[in-house]
C-alpha cells in the first residue's frame, strides 16, 4: 500500500552506468526494491550489481516487465531521458537529476499528463514507501512503516521531520520528495487526492518553502474538498530575504508572492496544524492522532 | 542570468521587434558623440541589471549632445543600488501615446509557459496585479500545442486594438515568444511596449532573463557570467568557486547546514530564538571535507559572525567526513569563534567520535543547538 510505489513495483534505473546510479542501485537493491534492469545507450549486455543493462528503454520494459523508472542522467540529457520512459509506456517516473533546463521539463510534464503519467522530481530525493520500495537517494534507517504520508519540497528537511514521526512511534505510509525546482511533476493537491485514496494513510504531512504558490493552492484544496485526514505542515524561510534564490532553483520569493507567511495563513485558515519547529511536527500529529484514538503512542517497534 | 537592457534589445530586434534608435556609450564623450547621431531629445539608460532602476534615479534625459554627455558622466560615477554603471544606453526618446506591458513567464502552478499583457504598462506588472488585476490578460500556453498567431492576435484584441494596428501587435507578441522559447526564457518582457503618436509600437524597456540551467545551450553568454562574477560580493565569488550556496544576511550567527530545506529551517529556528542568522550557506548533498572547511573559512570571514553553528542531517552526506573536514579547518587556521554542532545521520557515531575526542560538544537536536547558539551570543561570544 502506500501511494505511487509499493512492493509490486518493478523499477528499471536510466544511467545506472554512472556514479550516482550505481551507488543508489546497490543502496536500493538493499532496501528491496525490484530493479530489474538498467539502462544507459552503448552500454547494453553489461551488468552493474547483478542488474543487466540494456541500450534502451522499451527493450528494458518488454524484456522485464518493468512499470517505474527512476533517472539519475545528467542535466542536459535527463529530459530525453524521460521522454524515452514515458514513450516506452512507464506510469511512474522519478527523476533525481538537479538542474534541468525549464523549458525541457515543461515538455516532460505535459507529454506525461497526455500519457496518464507520474512524474516525481525533478532535483527530488525520490519516494519511499517503507518496508516496499525505495526509489531515491534518502537514507533508509530513518524511515518506519506505518501511516503518516508525507510530501516535502526539501530533502533534508524530510528526514529531519521523518526521524521525528519514526521516534514517537509515528511511520510512514509513503514519503516523497515533490522536487526543489520551480517546475515539477506533482503539486501538494496531487499527493493530497492520493493520500485520500490510499487506506494505510491516516494523516498526512506537507512540507513547503517560500517560493511558488503550491502550499496556498493546498490549503484551498483542504478547506475546500473537506479533507477528510488530520494535516500537519512546516514552512520553511521565515526569515527569507526577497528576491534571493535559498539553494533550490525554485525557492523565491518574487514581489508579493511566495512569502512564508502567506503560506503559513492560508494554511492556519484550512484548520491545517502548522509547526513553528520542524520537532514541533511529530508532536501536534501525536497529540491530535491520539485525541481521535487512531494512535496510542509509544516507540515503534516496542 | 540577467542580460543588460541593451544585450536583450539587441536580441529582440534581431527577431525584428522595433525599438527605440539608440547606441551604448561607456564614457561621457562617447555618449556626446552617439547622441549627435542621433534625434533630440534622447533618454540616458543605466545599464544594470537590478530591478527599480527608474526610481533610483538610473534614467535621465537630454536635449543636447553637451546635456547627453553631462548626464552619462553623472550615472557613470554612480552606483544603482550598490552596482557600479559601466555603460549607458542613450536613446532618442519616443513620443508616448499608450503604455502597454506584455510578457511571456512561466507559470509554476500550470507547469506551462504564460503569456501576460495589460493596457497599463510602465509600472511594475506585480504591482498592477495587486492592485487593478481586472488590467491583466493572462494566455496560458499549451507546450504541446504553442502560443499560435491567433492566440496573439486575441490578446491585442483584448488591448483594444483593430485592423492594421492589431496585427502590428500581434505579431510583435508572437516574434517575442519566439525570442522567449528560443533563448531560454525565464522572463522576456517588454515593459512598456509604447504605442507612439504615429500609431507604431515600440519596446521602450525589455528585460530577458535566461533560465542558469540552459546556460549550456547558449555558449555565447558564457563571457557575460565571468562579468557577473568580477561584479560578486567576495563572499558570494567565494562560495560559488567552491559549489557553496551562500547568501548574506544581517545577523551575527553564522549558519552552515547540508540541504536548503534545512538551512532555511535553521535560519528560522535561530530566529524564533531570538537570534539573528548572518547568512544562509548550503554545503549541498554528499559534502567532502574540503567542502566544509571552505565553508568553515567563509563564514569566519565574516567579521559580524560571533558564532557558527553548524547543522548537519547526514543522508548522502556522511559525518565523519564532516566531523573531518571540521577538524582540518581547526588544525589550519585555529577557531578564533565558537562553534555549536548538531550532527546526526549517516555515520553518526564515528562523526561525533572524531569530533568528541577532539574537544568538540555534539549535540542532536537543532533546536537544543540553536538555543546554545543564541545563549553564546548573549553571553558575548
Amino acid at each position: 500500500m502506500g501511494i505511487f510505489v509499493d512492493k509490486s513495483t518493478k523499477t528499471i534505473v536510466q544511467g545506472i552506468t554512472g556514479t550516482q546510479g550505481s551507488f543508489h542501485t546497490k543502496l536500493m537493491l538493499d532496501y528491496g526494491t525490484q530493479i530489474v534492469a538498467g539502462v544507459t545507450p552503448g552500454k547494453g549486455g553489461t551488468q552493474v550489481h547483478g542488474v543487466s543493462v540494456y541500450d534502451a528503454v522499451d527493450e528494458a520494459v518488454k524484456k522485464q516487465e518493468a512499470n517505474a523508472s527512476i533517472i539519475f542522467v545528467p542535466a542536459p540529457f535527463a529530459a530525453d531521458a524521460a521522454f524515452e520512459a514515458l514513450d516506452a509506456g512507464l506510469k511512474t517516473i522519478v527523476i533525481i537529476t538537479e538542474h534541468v533546463a525549464v523549458k525541457d521539463v515543461i515538455q516532460v510534464m505535459a507529454r506525461a499528463k497526455k500519457q496518464g503519467a507520474t512524474v516525481i522530481g525533478p532535483n527530488t530525493p525520490g519516494i519511499i514507501t517503507p518496508a516496499e520500495c525505495k526509489l531515491g537517494i534518502m537514507p533508509a534507517h530513518i524511515f518506519r512503516r506505518g501511516t503518516v504520508g508525507v510530501a516535502s519540497r526539501s530533502g533534508t528537511l524530510t528526514y529531519e521531520i521523518a526521524s521525528g514521526l519514526s521516534a514517537v512511534g509515528l511511520g510512514q505510509s509513503t514519503c516523497l520528495g515533490l522536487g526543489g525546482d520551480p517546475v515539477v511533476g506533482l503539486s501538494f493537491v496531487d499527493v493530497l487526492r492520493e493520500f485520500e485514496e490510499d487506506e494505510q494513510t491516516k494523516a498526512v504531512v506537507l512540507i513547503g518553502e517560500i517560493g511558488g504558490n503550491l502550499e496556498e493552492l493546498a490549503a484551498d484544496f483542504i478547506s475546500a474538498e473537506g479533507y477528510s485526514k488530520p494535516v500537519a505542515a512546516f514552512v520553511a524561510g521565515r526569515t527569507a530575504p526577497r528576491g534571493k534564490r535559498m539553494g533550490h532553483a525554485g525557492a523565491i520569493i518574487m514581489g508579493r508572492a511566495g512569502t512564508a507567511q502567506s503560506k503559513i495563513d492560508a494554511f492556519t485558515e484550512a484548520g491545517v496544524m502548522v509547526a513553528e519547529k520542524p520537532s514541533d511536527v511529530a508532536r501536534l500529529l501525536a497529540e491530535r492522532l491520539k485525541k481521535k484514538g487512531i494512535f496510542t503512542g509509544g516507540m515503534s517497534g516496542t | 542570468m540577467k542580460l543588460f537592457e541593451h544585450e536583450a534589445k539587441a536580441i529582440f530586434s534581431k527577431h525584428d521587434i522595433p525599438t527605440p534608435l539608440g547606441k551604448l556609450a561607456d564614457s561621457p564623450t562617447k555618449a556626446r558623440e552617439v547622441t549627435m547621431q542621433l534625434h533630440t531629445p534622447v533618454v540616458i539608460k543605466a545599464q544594470v541589471t537590478v530591478a527599480g532602476r527608474g526610481k533610483a534615479g538610473g534614467i535621465l534625459f537630454a536635449n543636447s549632445p553637451t546635456e547627453a554627455e553631462l548626464a552619462a558622466k553623472k550615472l557613470l560615477s554612480t552606483r544603482i543600488k550598490g552596482t557600479k554603471i559601466q555603460s549607458v544606453l542613450i536613446e532618442e526618446k519616443a513620443s508616448i501615446r499608450k503604455e502597454l506591458y506584455f510578457g511571456i513567464t512561466i507559470d509554476r502552478s500550470t507547469r506551462s509557459y504564460v503569456a501576460v499583457a495589460s493596457s497599463e504598462g510602465g509600472m511594475e506588472i506585480e504591482e498592477v496585479a495587486a492592485t487593478m488585476p481586472e488590467k491583466i490578460i493572462k494566455v496560458f500556453i499549451d507546450p504541446l500545442y504553442g502560443f499560435r498567431s491567433h492566440h496573439a492576435r486575441q490578446i491585442a484584441k483584448k488591448l483594444g486594438y483593430k485592423g492594421r494596428q492589431m496585427l502590428n501587435l500581434a505579431t510583435i507578441f508572437h516574434k517575442q515568444y519566439e525570442v522567449a522559447l528560443s533563448y531560454d526564457a525565464e522572463l522576456a518582457e517588454m515593459n512598456p511596449l509604447v504605442e507612439t503618436s504615429e500609431g507604431k509600437f515600440v519596446a521602450v524597456d525589455t528585460r530577458l532573463i535566461i533560465d542558469d540551467n540552459a546556460l549550456y545551450r547558449h555558449p555565447e553568454f558564457k563571457k557575460r557570467l565571468t562579468e557577473i562574477e568580477a561584479e560578486l560580493p567576495p563572499q558570494e565569488l567565494e562560495a560559488r568557486k567552491n559549489g557553496l550556496a551562500y547568501v548574506k544576511l544581517d545577523g551575527n550567527i553564522g549558519v552552515i547546514g547540508n540541504g536548503a530545506g534545512l538551512v532555511m529551517a535553521t535560519l528560522d529556528a535561530i530566529k524564533l530564538y531570538g537570534g539573528r542568522p548572518a547568512n544562509f550557506l548550503d554545503v549541498g548533498g554528499g559534502a567532502t571535507a574540503n567542502k566544509i572547511v571552505a565553508a568553515l573559512n567563509l563564514v569566519f570571514s565574516d567579521p559580524r559572525v560571533n558564532v557558527v553553528f553548524v547543522n548537519i542531517l547526514g543522508g548522502i552526506t556522511r559525518c565523519d567526513e564532516v566531523a573531518r573536514g571540521i577538524l582540518e579547518a581547526k588544525m589550519r587556521t585555529g577557531f578564533l569563534k565558537p562553534v555549536v554542532i548538531r550532527l546526526v545521520g549517516t555515520n553518526e557515531e564515528e562523526g561525533k567520535r572524531i569530533l568528541t575526542d577532539a574537544g568538540f560538544h555534539v549535540l542532536d537536536s537543532m533546536e537544543e543547538a540553536a538555543e546554545k547558539a543564541m545563549a553564546i551570543v548573549k553571553s558575548g561570544g
